[in-house]
């Protein structure tokens, strides 16, 4: 594989650009592999990673029905952080903090991680005493976490409305320093670049159409470019997920949900962290474009259609306009939608099912992008040992029935609810 | 913005009602020993199938009423409304 640097860039610059080898190829699928990831975003793609490169197992299908990058992995708001309570949470996404700290020098591959920090609101006294015992409990799993007051948080984010005559006055917030954002495409490609040297095929607009079992072992998968025997499947397909459950028979605790994000016409820079509305649903960043970054909830019933609808937009960009006033001025560029896996308490699903060689990965709510290599770690863990990793042993597919819920927030599929 | 047609008022806009999800759940029936299973089935698993999709509505800006709504969770196109009571054939 080319190496990136500046060395290789002058070279190819001097020659017209014309030496830049393909950054993965084209493979048609073999007939059989050891393991074959159904799903191509980054979760499948960081899958496909670690199991070659932890786990030395480099005959590898990674199938994907669009094009790598086309999913959720390009859809999302790209929050990195793991400001969570609870230890199964908190522990897991701190291990991905490690891992997005040296991604750039890990894949060769510049996925622009930048750690600005991210700041939730908080707006009243009780808030502000939930978000000390979290940051507490974040610092207990060494997760770096800061109790901002009010005049702190005036100084970091001036432009935030601190008039009196608001609704949801800001008390104060609570920060973790190492948070941040990186650039989604690169993660993907980065991923793909990386496993495609190692040996891992990389089969794009192949769709998974069903799937061979027999005595309750996975013996291979039907696809739309033919059967590809293999005797382990691991499945990253986020918002596809009921749909394959249903051809194996199987019933989740998952809902399928649009999110929509937008952003705003390009500015100068104003906002140098990721800060979240504390009394509602919102979030703001700002990219390197010079776009304010932007997202909150759910269109609220189930749907697998991409796309978002005006009333949700509305309701989640009053809170931003709430909060930050300037953004009534701004345009808006573009808006889209992902499809979500909504998970019953709002916690992922990293696991083994009851049918051999048959590995789940779902559940990822909101958050799926600041995932992605700790999730790709754990799952190729579970896959190539056949057992869970001490970081994914909570995030069990048999919980909601054993009782055993990680209700971080208490937010599952039911927004109505909350 | 979704358009459904309330069988008591008419048509309204998406604004004036509240979700409640997938309306083919049942629930155990009372005085009944229930297992666990049973239990996970209700609260927790859904099919949450690609396609049609009869799921209850609450006109909660409008007459107050659960209603039913046959809609397609790909398309979001409503083939038909029901009362809340009223058999879906």
């Amino acid at each position: 594989m080319q190496k990136y640097s500046f060395l290789s860039l002058i070279k190819n610059a001097f020659s017209g650009h014309k030496g830049w080898e393909v950054a993965w190829k084209d493979p048609t699928p073999k007939k059989e592999y050891d393991v074959v990831i159904i799903g191509g975003g980054g979760h499948g793609l960081a899958t496909a990673y670690y199991l070659a490169k932890e786990h030395k197992i480099t005959n590898i299908a990674v199938i994907e029905k669009g094009w790598i990058g086309g999913g959720n992995v390009g859809r999302n708001t790209t929050i990195i952080r793991s400001n969570y309570m609870h230890d199964e949470n908190g522990l897991f996404y701190e291990k991905g903090m490690e891992l997005w700290r040296s991604m750039s020098q890990d894949l060769n591959f510049n996925i622009m991680f930048s750690p600005r920090g991210i700041i939730n609101l908080a707006h009243s006294d009780a808030q502000m005493n939930a978000y000390a015992r979290r940051g507490n409990s974040m610092r207990l799993n060494g997760i770096d976490a800061v109790l901002l007051d009010r005049e702190e948080v005036k100084k970091k984010v001036p432009v935030l409305d601190f008039s009196d005559n608001v609704r949801f006055p800001i008390f104060g917030a609570l920060m973790q320093p190492s948070a941040g954002t990186a650039r989604h495409d690169a993660v993907a490609w980065g991923y793909a670049r990386q496993a495609d040297s190692m040996g891992v095929d990389i089969i794009q607009h192949c769709e998974v159409t069903g799937f061979d079992i027999s005595n309750g072992k996975i013996q291979g998968i039907k696809t739309s470019r033919g059967d590809i025997k293999t005797k382990k499947v691991g499945l990253c397909v986020a918002g596809s997920t009921s749909i394959l459950a249903e051809m194996l028979n199987m019933t989740l605790p998952i809902e399928t949900h649009l999110l929509q994000a937008c952003v705003s016409e390009p500015i100068k820079p104003i906002l140098d962290h990721v800060v979240t509305f504390g009394a509602g649903h919102f979030y703001c960043s700002q990219s390197d474009k010079g776009e304010m970054v932007m997202g909150g909830d759910l269109d609220g019933y189930n749907s697998y259609a991409q796309r978002g609808n005006l009333p949700t937009l509305q309701h989640v960009l009053t809170e931003g306009i709430a909060m930050f006033p300037f953004l009534s001025k701004l345009n808006m560029l573009r808006t889209w939608g992902g499809i979500m896996d909504m998970s019953m308490d709002g916690s992922p699903i990293i696991d083994k099912t009851h049918i051999a060689g048959l590995y789940l990965n779902c559940g990822w709510c909101y958050g799926g992008f600041k995932a992605t290599p700790a999730s790709g770690f754990t799952f190729a863990h579970t896959i190539a040992q056949d057992r869970v990793h001490e970081l994914n042993a909570g995030f069990r597919l048999d919980r909601f029935s054993t009782g055993h819920l990680i209700d971080e927030k208490g937010l599952g599929t039911k927004t109505w609810i909350s | 913005m979704l358009y459904i047609k309330c069988p008591h008022c008419g048509l309204r806009s998406q604004n004036e009602f509240a979700y409640g999800g997938d309306a083919s759940v049942k629930r155990p029936e009372l005085n009944k020993e229930i297992s666990d299973q049973e239990w996970d089935e209700f609260v927790y698993l859904r099919k949450s199938p690609r396609g049609k999709h009869l799921e209850l509505w609450h006109h909660v800006s409008g007459c107050r009423q659960w209603i039913k709504v046959l809609r397609d969770t790909s398309t979001h196109e409503i083939f038909n409304t029901y009362k809340s009571e009223e058999k879906v054939g």
